[in-house]
């Protein structure tokens, strides 16, 4: 039996997000909070792993309190318990403050219930760092294994998984040991409509939500924006291209021209065709 | 923490079977500004099995010494014992700044290191500065989906700590003969202490192009309507010897596979010759492959951002333009006495 903990994050859907050209910052309202698009995957594969060699699967976040949403959006997935950490002095945390107050969740909830393996998704579409992860396994003193596209095998007896992790041009075959932490790509699943009583448990669900005082060992000073070593100290709209020649003309003399800027390296069409 | 005690910038050098990635040149390139203007040395750190020869290399494209940490245990990438190697050498030599590529693998390296030492780390960084007097890192990236450019600092931490995209720095012309010192160092690490182990590493052979080295990208976008439209991209790609780029939207209607995808979730590509063809030229596409060295846009809209982005451009239909070209060029290289088919 497996204890599988994934680690979400919920997010501005930053494909409809607008800016404010005035102030360079997002427009909140345009922008429906969404459960990260990669952190379903990794729910996703917790959950065929429970299905694979049966267990529990959880999902843990850090966020303000809708964030229940996004967990309730786990459960759907078919995610067993779902774990909210929320408190205004985990705000304006950075990827260390992150790793920090999550492994202080992971922590309690180990507990309860010894944790086996940890996934997170490859990144947050808002952070956009990946980071995260990693910092939670070098935290746990685990091993993080990033990029995971397969798990081959997971053997608690054993105390060992292999997956595949993708590389830029191929894969890898990586043996660990367990407890460890798996970052997964996209392409590890597909993530299927929730089947309906899925829904209906979601709707009904509500997670455990815990604040910092619910948390041991928990050292203030590296919470939030007080224990975030990075900060954003300048944001700005990337200058404007100036835009380039226009060719005019009909058709055939739009090509023409075209084929004449084309041609004036026409040293790469050589080599090319004759190696 | 006293920051007179860390001085340097560095340079995490990745390696793969013997070779030295491109990526890792460039950040020598930006590495040599930053530390000229600090008045610092530039390190490169190379860890692997048998790589001490890779040292030279370093030199001749900027490297003041390298630290080479050369050991049968570091044959192939494992992030725990490239972590330990390097938490070692920053411990002992106390850089203000190493830079990574924003590769996986160096992605995965700095956020372990980050979290031990701990410090800072900024993510996919576009452009780096450097306060001459305070060595304050100043690394950009876009931010919110690539709407904005934010800068982040990491004021309080030393080493400062950033990944940083592939094409986007420039790699110096290297100097051949340019010498350097190299500072070689070792661990006491077994087997054993490392808990991870890599049983089999697989190459994709297909002939799958690395767009991040093609000279020439032809790129579509959605305004070729469906993936027998695109063929039209794959076409003129064929006709002119390039590689196959496409736009996300493109990508995520399955017309093509993500290792075509340029922009910010995909590939930084640098070609020679960039053609956009149906793409509407979102700033998430444009950071892709804005530093191309021509760029030809073809948009039935003449209002189409990527006009703003490009060097020449052409309002028309895709489907009329493109067939025409193909024809053309084809006609003009066979008088040249050249031919890609
Ligand atoms: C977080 C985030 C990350 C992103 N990352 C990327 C990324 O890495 N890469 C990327 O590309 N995008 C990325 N995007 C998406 C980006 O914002 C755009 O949505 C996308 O680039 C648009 O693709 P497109 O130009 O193909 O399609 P559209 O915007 O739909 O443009 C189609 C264009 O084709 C033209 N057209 C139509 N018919 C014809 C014809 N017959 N002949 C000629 N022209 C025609 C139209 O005028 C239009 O300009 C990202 C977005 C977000 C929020």
């Amino acid at each position: 039996m497996l204890h599988i903990v994934a680690c979400i994050k919920q997010v501005p859907d930053t494909k409809i997000i607008k800016m404010n050209p005035k102030t360079n910052t997002m427009d909140r309202r345009t922008a429906p909070a969404i459960l990260n698009p990669y952190d379903a995957h990794a729910v996703e594969e917790a959950v065929r792993l429970r299905e694979r060699y049966g267990g529990t699967v959880s999902v843990l976040t850090m966020g303000p309190p809708p964030a229940v949403k996004a967990i309730k959006k786990c459960i759907e997935i078919g995610a067993d318990e779902g774990y909210l950490i929320t408190d205004r002095r985990f705000a304006g945390a950075d990827t260390l403050a992150t790793s920090y107050a999550l492994t202080k969740a992971l922590n309690k909830i180990s507990k309860e219930n010894p944790v086996d393996l940890i996934i997170c998704g490859k990144m947050s579409i808002d952070g956009d760092t990946g980071q995260v992860g990693p910092g939670i396994a070098r935290r746990l003193d685990i091993p993080p294994l990033t990029s995971v596209n397969k798990v081959i095998e997971i053997n608690k007896q054993e105390g060992k998984a292999i997956v595949q992790r993708k590389l830029e041009d191929g894969y890898e075959v990586v043996q660990s040991t367990l407890p460890c932490l798996f970052s997964v790509e996209k392409t590890i699943n597909e993530v299927p409509y929730a089947p309906f009583p899925n829904m209906l448990k979601a709707a009904k669900y509500n997670p455990y939500i815990w604040s910092v005082d619910d948390l041991e060992d928990v050292d203030i000073k590296q919470l939030g924006l007080k224990g975030s070593p990075t900060i954003v100290s300048k944001v700005w709209a990337p200058p404007k291209p100036e835009g380039g020649t226009m060719l005019e003309g009909n058709r055939q003399e739009q090509v023409e021209q075209l084929l004449s800027v084309l041609l004036e390296k026409k040293e790469l069409f050589m080599t090319k065709g004759e190696s | 923490m006293d920051f007179q005690d860390y001085q340097g910038v560095w340079v995490f050098i990745e390696e793969k079977d013997g070779a030295i990635a491109p990526v890792s040149l460039e950040l020598l390139g930006a590495g040599r500004r930053l530390a000229d203007k600090r008045g610092v040395e530039l390190a490169g750190v190379l860890i692997g099995d048998h790589i001490k020869h890779l040292a030279k290399t370093l030199f001749e494209y900027g490297a003041d010494l390298a630290y080479v940490y050369d050991d049968p245990i570091f044959k192939h990438y494992r992030t725990e014992s490239f972590m330990k190697a390097l938490l070692d050498c920053s411990a002992k030599y106390k850089p203000e700044i190493i830079l990574y590529g924003a590769t996986s693998t160096g992605k995965d390296l700095a956020s372990a290191v980050a979290t031990d030492l701990p410090t800072g780390l900024t993510a996919d960084t576009t452009e780096l500065d450097v306060e001459e007097d305070t060595g304050l890192l100043l690394a950009s990236r876009p931010a919110f989906g690539g709407n904005i450019m934010a800068t982040i600092l990491c004021k309080k931490y030393r080493p400062q700590m950033a990944t940083v995209r592939a094409k986007v720095m420039k790699a110096l012309p290297p100097e051949s003969g340019r010498l350097g010192r190299v500072v070689e160092e070792s661990i006491l690490l077994q087997e054993e202490d490392i808990r991870t182990k890599v049983l089999e590493i697989v190459k994709e052979t297909t002939k799958k192009v690395r767009i991040d080295e093609a000279d020439i990208i032809v790129a579509g976008g959605k305004g070729l309507g469906s993936a027998e439209g695109f063929q039209l991209v794959h076409q003129l790609a064929e006709t002119l010897g390039g590689a196959v780029g496409a736009s996300r939207d493109v990508v995520e209607a399955g017309w093509v596979e993500h290792a075509h995808q340029v922009g910010q979730t995909g590939v930084t590509v640098t070609p020679k010759i960039y053609i956009a063809i149906g793409i509407s030229g979102a700033i998430q596409h444009i950071v892709g492959m804005k530093n191309s060295s021509l760029i030809i846009a073809i948009n039935k809209d003449p209002q189409a951002p990527i006009f703003e982005s490009c060097h020449y451009g052409i309002v028309g239909d895709a489907f009329e333009i493109v067939p025409l070209l193909i024809d053309r060029f084809q006609e003009v290289m066979s008088k040249e006495g050249v031919s890609h088919v």
